[in-house]
């Protein structure tokens, strides 16, 4: 009997710690999920944040546009729009809030080159089609004149995971190869014609790095971290631009349409980087779900007022790239749409 | 002599009261104790059902739309929404049964030494923990220094074979993979060959039998089927390794054409695809004929076991 006693005592016991845990959750903290690009900035702002406390899980864009559908969080982070399936399923309208924008660069592995390389978009797909398999072939060394290119063939990598810079990647390719738009298309997985497939960031950069000819694709902030070579690549107008920030917030500074789901790879801006995108955070236009108290829609509106305001200032010293005038501006008209129970929280 | 036996009898009959009274306590404690071992043995054999109850029906849209085609379909596009696991089917079985074929004759002579050879001492205990020591170590571990130190040895044999450098590929995986293995197969052989009886090891040692055609002739046909399911528990941890293989696998769905590339060239497994794809996966039918690659490698799996199984009652028997 005495052992049954323990045993109800511990029953009990746990299940008081779980109710416990769970209500701390609700208590006051807003809770977010999704895209890990974007984790360091915003761990960066929310600790500077005072007016309440946030708890964002960096689980892929993927789990957090799950999360929000599922309702478990107050807001998601992906960096692709919701597509038509995704959202079929959330049960009511969603809202997409740029919070920074993130270049995607080429980085390779070709021993003796020491000047940054030249590509165009049109090459760089057919490099990722496996169409163009030699460093030395004709259509790289017409964008790279007076250069010493080795006869050494190209080793395609790519994410081997699902990823929201292979959807930035692929979306650009997609643009400026119609070949690739046939064949491939755009997607955060998609069936790569040419290559080998690295898990995470890292993979493709320890596959690139120890193998000399390999290319691959990796976001801004994790090549200049790891000191890697990046190519120039061929905008719209025709210019081989430098990823820097400044390119990349530039490629947003075009005209934005209202609710910001908008593609900016292959940017019209002649100074914009054309391999970029913005990272969304997803909230439901009306606040008033799962008996949700006004205050808690406010705070986390406030938040993301923040973000996109004072928050910016965060977006360079850990190389993302600052929102621009334009995108801030529909950002500002989208928080100002959300409401409760009908009526506009800002 | 009457008061004798009439005391022994009242004793015993007391004996068998008190017997009795306590029989009762015992019985609900041996009845009960008796339930609770069968309900935790269930519980792990509803478990299993659940899962492959869970299999079919998260993987229904996709079998109703793909059919048995599925297990056949080389292409595997999630933009177009055409999905075929037969890349992944043969990459798995390649590199389980490469990392096998590697790995037997390691453990096998493993087996045989701590068993036989040097079954006591400080060497025979610091081989064995070590042995034990590479099965507990975690598989991303493997990966990483599969990544860093194989993946540039075997570039460097490829280049010299003139082979496309990847480094990375089926090879690589397996070789990782028969390392990961060893230690299932060794300690299963271990613990058999120390059991067989002494007594059949003696007879052959005192009619002049060395230690060699002990082996041959005694201790291995004691142990066979037990050696081979050592081998069968080694093929269940390859079928299923994630992580490891992943890093070092080259991730690719296109089939490989000539026999080099088969062994040399990249390529991917079930579960590798499913760690890989699953969190990202956007829209309902990759999700669905995902879960479905998980219900064919535990299909795969279970029919390898159904036949190992049966491979090792057919040895028992003889």
């Amino acid at each position: 009997m005495k052992i049954m006693k323990s045993i109800k005592l511990a029953v009990v016991a746990i299940a008081a710690s779980f109710v416990a845990m769970t209500a701390s959750a609700q208590d006051n903290t807003l809770l977010g999920a999704g895209s890990t690009f974007v984790y360091p900035l915003f761990s960066k702002i929310f600790s500077q944040y005072s007016a309440s406390k946030v708890n964002y899980q960096s689980i892929g864009s993927g789990g957090g546009i799950l999360q929000l559908t599922n309702k478990t969080v107050d807001f998601g982070d992906s960096d692709a729009p919701l597509n038509a399936d995704q959202t079929a399923k959330m049960s009511a309208p969603v809202l997409h809030i740029p919070m920074t924008s993130g270049a995607v660069v080429v980085t390779y592995n070709v021993p003796g080159l020491k000047a940054p390389l030249n590509l165009t978009g049109k090459d760089l797909a057919d490099i990722f089609l496996g169409k163009i398999t030699s460093w030395n072939s004709a259509e790289i060394k017409a964008a790279n004149k007076g250069v010493n290119l080795p006869d050494l063939p190209i080793v395609v990598v790519h994410r081997s995971d699902g990823s929201g810079t292979s959807f930035i990647f692929t979306d650009y390719l997609t643009k400026v190869n119609p070949d690739w738009a046939k064949r491939v298309g755009k997607a955060s997985a998609v069936n790569w014609p040419a290559g080998l497939g690295g898990k995470g960031s890292e993979g493709v950069a320890g596959l690139v790095k120890q193998t000399p000819g390999g290319i691959t694709y990796v976001e801004l902030a994790y090549a200049k971290q790891n000191n890697m070579p990046f190519a120039n690549i061929q905008n719209k107008s025709g210019k081989f631009i430098t990823p820097t920030l400044e390119a990349t917030t530039l490629a947003s500074n075009v005209s934005i349409p209202e609710d910001s789901k908008v593609s900016i790879t292959n940017t019209d801006n002649p100074k914009g980087y054309p391999i970029a995108s913005f990272t969304w955070a997803l909230i439901y236009k009306e606040q008033d779900y799962n008996s949700r108290s006004k205050a808690r829609a406010t705070e986390l509106l406030k938040l993301l007022w923040y973000n996109i305001h004072q928050g910016q200032a965060q977006c360079a010293p850990l190389n993302y790239a600052p929102l621009s005038k334009s995108a801030v501006k529909v950002a500002e008209k989208i928080l100002k749409s959300a409401t409760y129970q009908g009526k506009p929280i800002l | 002599m009457s008061y004798l036996t009439d005391t022994i009898v009242k004793k015993r009959k007391m004996a068998e009261n008190k017997r009795l009274a306590l029989s009762n306590a015992q019985l609900k404690w041996e009845n009960g104790f008796r339930g609770l071992l069968k309900a935790m043995a269930m519980v792990l054999v509803l478990i299993v059902i659940g899962v492959f109850i869970t299999l079919v029906i998260e993987s229904w849209a996709s079998i109703k739309a793909l059919g048995v085609g599925y297990l056949w379909g080389k292409v595997w596009d999630p933009v177009s929404n055409v999905y075929g696991a037969y890349p992944f089917l043969v990459g798995t079985l390649l590199t389980s049964f490469i990392a096998l074929l590697i790995s037997i004759p390691f453990s096998y002579a493993i087996a045989i030494y701590l068993g036989e050879y040097n079954p006591k001492g400080w060497l025979s205990d610091l081989l064995k923990n070590t042995v034990e020591l590479i099965a507990a170590v975690p598989s991303v571990i493997y990966g990483f220094w599969a990544l860093s130190v194989l993946v540039p040895m075997i570039r460097s044999l490829e280049i010299k074979w003139q082979i496309a450098p990847y480094g990375v590929g089926i090879l690589t995986s397996s070789l990782i993979l028969a390392v990961m293995v060893i230690p299932y197969g060794a300690s299963l052989g271990i613990t058999l060959i120390r059991m067989t009886p002494s007594q059949l090891k003696e007879g052959a040692y005192a009619l002049g039998a060395t230690r060699f055609e002990v082996i041959r002739k005694v201790v291995t046909p004691y142990t066979r089927s037990g050696l081979f399911a050592g081998v069968l528990l080694s093929l269940g941890r390859a079928l299923g390794e994630t992580m490891a293989v992943t890093m070092v696998i080259g991730n690719t769905s296109a089939l490989a054409h000539t026999f080099k590339d088969m062994l040399f060239g990249p390529g991917n497994t079930m579960a590798s695809v499913i760690a890989n794809e699953f969190t990202e996966a956007d829209h309902t039918e990759y999700l669905s004929a995902l879960i479905e690659l998980g219900l064919v490698l535990f299909c795969v799996t279970v029919i390898i076991n159904i036949i190992g199984k049966r491979i090792i009652t057919r040895f028992s028997n003889n």
